[in-house]
């Protein structure tokens, strides 16, 4: 399948899934599930310096080196249009230029949903600086479009709520979101286990990208492996193209030459 | 004079630049950006850049997240 690259942002990569690096217990396990995983693309959060680590503990970036990784920052926590801009500024000054970001603006603290609002009005303003925006959406179809004309470079729409587990709760709007799409679009939240992750892809999503799915498992690092090859699998039974369905058997042996 | 350095009041001296606050702080050389009242102070100003009293600095560094 060396053929079948992912691209965003006019860049080839060879996996297909997208991993964060929030919940795991130390930065080991952080880098031993990342390899695992086999994801090429990482997401970071931004915050303060004096926030989320020791001082003698190694950076983040220490562990997942850019050099080895996209880095894809994003603006989880932001829940207005301008604190989510400035977010990605920073970012870009952290990383020393690199312009791709993943954009949400959050809703609730409850369901963490998007507020597509102030998620369009970022990405407005994000795209006109330069950015290369991939966007976490609703998995409204039509607002989904918009997001793409609008010049972001990938969507990614929930399939359930962030941190859930819940798995791909409405696979039609999914559908519809890919059915009309030019750009990637990813899976965003909701992935629980393994089979969430082959149902994505099953429905011809162009990738996944999870964080509570792999580091809330009780083994993060074997999970890690399982999505690797959950995302393998989905992919090629959707280029393979499934089976209908039917509502009666069909034998699978021939019927002639039986001897009974 | 005062700044404010991620939140917390902080003392410097009159002519202290980014790259003072950064060696003071054990920081330098570290994956960082920093803003000054919400306005972004490239790496290659850190030298240059002197504050303000009563300035709003943000520190920041990529962390685990999703």
């Amino acid at each position: 399948m060396q053929d079948d690259q992912l691209i965003i942002a006019d860049k080839a990569y060879n996996s297909r899934l997208l991993v964060g690096t929030g919940k795991y217990k130390d930065l080991d396990e952080t880098r031993e599930a990342i390899e695992a995983s086999g994801a090429e693309i990482v997401t970071v959060a931004i915050r303060r310096t004096n926030i989320g680590q020791n001082p003698d503990e190694p950076n983040l970036l220490d562990v997942i080196s850019p050099d080895k990784y996209t880095i894809l920052p994003n603006t989880a926590g932001c829940y207005t249009a301008k604190d989510a801009v400035r977010t990605c500024q920073l970012a870009r000054e952290l990383l020393n230029g690199h312009d791709l970001v993943k954009l949400e603006v959050l809703g609730d603290q409850k369901t963490l949903y998007p507020n597509m609002v102030d998620t369009i009005e970022a990405a407005e303003i994000l795209i006109k600086d330069g950015f290369k925006v991939m966007v976490y959406t609703s998995d409204d179809p039509i607002i989904a479009k918009r997001l793409e004309e609008m010049g972001c470079v990938a969507v990614m729409p929930l399939a359930g709520l962030i941190g859930s587990g819940l798995g791909i709760c409405n696979p039609h709007n999914i559908r519809l979101i890919k059915e009309n799409a030019t750009v990637p679009i990813l899976v965003d939240a909701g992935v629980g286990t393994a089979s969430d992750a082959a149902i994505a892809m099953e429905i011809g999503c162009d990738a996944v990208l999870m964080n509570t799915a792999i580091a809330g498992a009780k083994k993060p690092v074997l999970m890690a492996s399982a999505m690797k090859k959950a995302i393998e699998a989905g992919r090629e039974a959707y280029l393979a193209g499934r089976m209908p369905k039917k509502a009666y058997a069909s034998a699978s042996s021939p019927i002639d030459g039986t001897f009974f | 004079m005062k700044i404010f350095v991620n939140g917390e009041p902080k003392q410097v001296n009159d002519s202290c630049s980014v790259q003072d606050l950064l060696a003071e702080m054990n920081i330098t050389g570290q994956r960082l950006a920093v803003e000054v009242n919400e306005e972004i102070v490239s790496k290659s100003r850190h030298e240059d850049y002197s504050f303000n009293d009563g300035d709003k600095v943000e520190i920041v560094h990529a962390i685990g997240g999703g």
